[in-house]
């Protein structure tokens, strides 16, 4: 009819059969894929698996790196805890120490306090005793004269002096015995 | 429509359908020398539209992956992670899938090429100006799969050199007479039907997607331009469904990309398991 001739205005000519292969189509399609393999096989994939090589690689590096800096900081909290604990010791030993100190030397203060008062004590003694036996010497040799000049004069006369020396001491042996009495 | 189309105009543009001539367009460069072939002289060299389509594919796969790989980063920039995308879905997701790590990265240089280049093939259908999948003609298609057909005969025969035959053609666990029947039907199977389904599967996706997109979008053009009048309303119709199809096409180019790389992979995978 009317479209006829439309339709098959570019069917004229035979229709190829696509299933037949032409020998250009083969070796240009043969060609094309030995190219392809060649690209893909010595360049593409060669380079991707170094990229994976290499990541897997970082990845590992990675954990590693992590692995040894916790060990690290186990390692220096370690440290760190012993050496507090050595300080805290340290610090003890110190207090222990300063107290030990304090009481030695409140216990030198008292003792040196002590030595002197009694050194002092023994001073005052050994003055007074000092004082007594000179009180005593000097009174002695008074109350000797006294009695021989009183004797003297009631005796009247005057006697040698190894005599009256024995009188003296005759009479204040007396006087102390007395005194001792008393 | 015939009368619209009488009175459209003096010379209407007629209406072109696909043909299958569209895909042996006339060959314009080294039509020399020739060979005889089965029907008549052939050029040996020849390059035709749809040599020139395969050819600029292949070009524009070797420039994304060879410039794509060329400075790698461990910390991938936007554009590396899409190679690295591509190469790991073949890798990670046929290869090594199927094959295990080890017989995996041995073929992989080969399943990697196949998908790729079927992909970039397939995808030139849609692309404007190429318009034609370079795999629609049987070229490409059958090449790959008789590689693939040498692949997995060489995988067998280097895995089980003296059992691979008969594993293949004889399945343990059948009885003895069933062999009879069994042995041919293994043959055609394994042998005979493995290449050809690979290569028709692939061509014919790709060659019927051709003549529908050609088809809806000669039928717009036809529609709005020569038929014209309440005809326009046909052509919206045919552009919305050419859109439709270059969307589903789009899909086709992966699926039949993803298809053939996994069953060659597969057909390797059968031939160096230990038994069927």
């Amino acid at each position: 009819m009317l479209i006829t001739p439309l339709f098959l205005a570019e069917e004229a000519g035979e229709q190829p059969n696509p299933l037949l292969p032409a020998p250009y189509d083969l070796l240009w399609s043969a060609v094309i894929f030995v190219v392809l393999l060649l690209v893909f096989w010595k360049v593409v994939l060669p380079r991707m698996q170094a990229l994976l090589d290499e990541r897997a690689a970082a990845i590992e590096g990675g954990i590693k790196k992590a692995e040894e800096a916790q060990a690290e900081a186990a390692a220096a909290l370690e440290s760190y805890n012993t050496q507090l604990a050595e300080a805290r010791a340290e610090a003890g030993r110190i207090k222990d120490q300063a107290r030990a100190d304090a009481a030695k030397i409140e216990a030198d203060l008292k003792a040196r306090a002590n030595d002197e008062a009694e050194r002092i004590t023994a001073q005052a003694h050994q003055r007074i005793e000092a004082e007594r036996q000179a009180a005593f010497t000097s009174l002695k040799t008074e109350v000797g004269t006294l009695a021989l000049d009183l004797s003297e004069r009631v005796v009247g006369e005057s006697m040698d002096d190894a005599r009256s020396a024995a009188i003296v001491d005759r009479f204040l042996a007396e006087l102390e015995h007395d005194g001792a009495n008393r | 429509m015939l009368p619209l189309l009488a009175t459209a105009g003096n010379e209407p543009e007629p209406f072109h359908p696909p043909t299958l001539a569209d895909f042996f367009p006339p060959i314009f460069l080294l039509q020399e020398p020739t060979m005889g072939w089965i029907d008549g002289e052939e050029p040996i060299f020849g390059i035709n539209r749809i040599i020139l389509v395969r050819l600029i594919a292949a070009v524009a796969l070797i420039l994304l992956f060879v410039l794509g790989t060329r400075k790698l980063r461990l910390v991938p920039t936007r554009g590396q992670s899409l190679v690295e995308m591509g190469l790991g879905f073949v890798r990670d997701g046929i290869a090594y899938d199927l094959l295990g790590e080890k017989d995996g990265k041995r073929f992989l240089p080969l399943i990697t090429t196949i998908f790729f280049m079927v992909l970039a093939m397939n995808f030139t259908s849609v692309i404007p100006g190429l318009n034609i999948a370079g795999t629609s003609v049987i070229g490409v298609p059958l090449v790959l799969a008789i590689v693939a057909y040498v692949a997995f005969i060489y995988a067998g025969l280097k895995k089980h050199p003296g059992a691979f035959l008969k594993n293949s053609l004889l399945p343990p666990g059948v009885p003895w007479p069933l062999y009879i029947i069994v042995l041919p039907l293994e043959f055609i199977s394994t042998f005979v039907l493995r290449p050809i389904t690979l290569t028709l599967r692939l061509m014919m996706n790709m060659l019927v997607g051709h003549l529908m997109l050609v088809l809806f979008f000669a039928a717009t053009q036809f529609f709005l331009f020569s038929a014209g009048g309440f005809y326009t309303l046909f052509g919206v119709g045919t552009l919305a469904f050419g859109f439709a199809f270059t969307v589903f096409e789009l899909l086709v180019c992966v699926l039949q990309a993803y298809v053939f790389a996994i069953l060659t992979t597969i057909y390797i995978q059968l031939a160096l398991a230990e038994e069927h």
